[in-house]
């Protein structure tokens, strides 16, 4: 992975108190803008990314050179209008594309490691949060997220109540499974397993745990797509060969893609902070925050709520959506809750999609 | 842009609640494509909720701002909380329900008052087209054939009325309707093609 590129930063002036009771000194927030916010500073809209996610939500990424990640949604004249509001886009402290992370420096000089705090989503929240009172924002018209994105948002939305005025949750759940823990323990495993990861003290040298982050990537992989959207792309067919080898070369398409994929990522990501954060979404249970029920979570809750599955979403499953939802109406909170259907899965919030358009769109601008 | 007109039963709906003083909770038990919703929100500023069962339905109410949740009128009333609402409507889909008694006692639970509407099956064309023809009836108010029905629960005013009571509910006011008019109560179960009753406990 290469160094950080610069984005907007800012270093909080307090000391950010973590769940676990420890404190991050001196956290930095990189983040990035799109739109003007309006002079009474109402029109804000927050975008919360996913596990490996970044601030780049609709600019170019600076070390892979591709489009933002969620350019066909945020733009002008796009769904999420940056014509009409100020969309904000900040890394979550514990990665590494420029807020504090386990591949920042710590105070005495060397990088944090395994010396990092762990975090929680609300501790992300609460970074970005602290970012909003650094930009003088107060109230957001709205904060949007997908998958991770979407649990920082029902985060905010539970402990910052007066903070967003309308949360959008896509694809996303209150809680994580026993299922979602399991696959990020596996790809965690693989990760601690390759020798590279030297008890995560490997930023001087010059191997990392690249095997170990590919294999985390590629098991995380399969958990965003559909058994039908992966037989619709790949089936049985074979990778540049007529016949099968005998051997354990990528036989098939979809053993050559999984490989590209998980290769590629390293490029881009730090295998330490994919521990801290598979770690923080895996701790993850807004019920368990505030006493064991989730509709105490959203007590009292102004804002509008819109929670949007996709129907072959297998990580977070319609029901998970609907959990919050029922929470929510025994609440008696404005909720909007539709189920789109999609094939690709998991990644179905990040694809083109024109019902998920006019949803986002309506529910923004509602 | 110009607006369509609400059909005749929620124009009788939209009516009542916007005689209302105070801007009032309402929530529209498969509310299709939020047509009475959005007349509620705009023209009464009413706080307007809906549940609507086909997704794509769902999806125009929410992209015109509307809070609508993709849901079931027979389970997913279970998650409102006593009295949430002033009123609730359920329109033209009581006699879709798996339990109709079950469904008018979670409506009259959640809201103080329901308008439920649904055509009646009592009508003189659907009796002779029985009683003459030896057919289940094909008729202006029930267009669709006994196999692809969605009406599974068939009934008429003195059904209704009866189910009211047995529930030991009241009935406020009705209003029944022919060929798109509203029409007097005289012999009303012979001569409604639908029916419209405001409920309350």
């Amino acid at each position: 992975m290469n160094a950080a590129p610069a984005s907007k930063t800012y270093v909080l002036p307090d000391a950010l108190p973590l769940d676990s009771g420890q404190k991050l000194e001196a956290a930095q927030i990189a983040y990035e803008t799109y739109g003007e916010l309006d002079n009474d500073k109402s029109n804000a809209v927050l975008i919360c990314h996913a596990l490996t996610g970044d601030q780049y939500v609709a600019s170019d990424h600076p070390i892979t050179g591709k489009p933002g990640w969620w350019e066909r949604m945020v733009g002008p004249g796009k769904p999420i209008d940056t014509d009409r509001y100020h969309v904000i886009c900040a890394n979550v402290i514990g990665s590494c594309m420029g807020s504090s992370g386990p591949a920042s420096l710590a105070p005495d000089g060397q990088p944090y490691g395994m010396r990092f705090p762990v975090i929680t989503i609300r501790d992300m929240v609460r970074g970005t949060m602290a970012l909003l009172d650094g930009l003088g924002i107060e109230t957001l018209h709205a904060v949007v997220g997908g998958s991770m994105g979407g649990m920082q948002a029902l985060s905010l939305a539970a402990n910052w109540p007066d903070r967003a005025q309308r949360v959008l949750v896509i694809a996303s759940t209150a809680r994580h499974s026993a299922q979602n823990i399991a696959f990020h323990e596996l790809g965690r495993q693989a990760i601690i397993a390759d020798p590279n990861w030297s008890d995560g003290d490997y930023y001087a040298k010059d191997a990392r745990p690249d095997s170990g982050l590919a294999v985390a990537r590629m098991a995380a992989h399969i958990t965003y797509l559909s058994e039908e959207g992966l037989t619709e792309k790949f089936g049985r067919r074979l990778q540049d060969r007529d016949a099968k080898s005998f051997g354990f070369d990528a036989d098939f398409q979809v053993e050559s893609y999984l490989r590209y994929q998980g290769s590629g990522f390293t490029q881009r990501f730090d295998a330490n902070s994919y521990l801290y954060i598979t770690r923080a979404m895996d701790y993850f249970d807004i019920a368990e925050e505030h006493g064991g029920k989730l509709a105490d979570a959203f007590a009292g809750t102004y804002a509008r709520f819109c929670l949007v599955s996709f129907d072959t979403d297998w990580l977070y499953p319609t029901a998970e959506s609907r959990h919050v939802v029922r929470a929510l109406n025994s609440t008696r909170a404005q909720v909007s809750f539709v189920e789109l259907s999609a094939n690709a899965g998991h990644d179905s919030f990040l694809l083109p999609h024109e019902q998920l358009d006019r949803v986002v769109e309506g529910f923004l601008n509602g | 842009m110009a607006k369509t007109p609400l059909r005749y039963d929620l124009a009788a709906i939209a009516e009542q609640i916007a005689a209302e003083q105070s801007a009032c909770k309402v929530l529209d038990v498969g509310c299709g494509d939020g047509a009475l919703m959005a007349a509620l929100r705009d023209d009464c500023s009413a706080l307007v909720r809906g549940i609507e069962i086909d997704p794509e339905l769902v999806e125009r109410c929410v992209s015109k701002g509307l809070s609508v949740i993709q849901g079931d009128a027979n389970s997913d009333l279970a998650d409102y909380p006593d009295n949430s609402f002033e009123f609730v409507v359920l329109s033209q889909t009581l006699q879709t329900t798996d339990r109709p008694d079950k469904v008018l006692e979670e409506l009259l639970r959640v809201g103080e008052k329901a308008f439920i509407s649904f055509p009646n099956f009592a009508h003189w064309r659907t009796r002779s087209a029985l009683l003459f023809g030896g057919r289940m009836p094909i008729t202006r108010a029930l267009p669709v054939s006994w196999y692809e029905t969605r009406n599974i629960h068939h009934v008429t005013i003195e059904d209704f009325r009866s189910l009211v009571k047995e529930k030991g509910a009241r009935i406020e006011r009705r209003w029944f309707f022919s060929g798109g008019e509203e029409i007097g109560t005289p012999v009303a179960n012979w001569r409604a093609e639908f029916a419209l009753f405001e409920v309350s406990r």
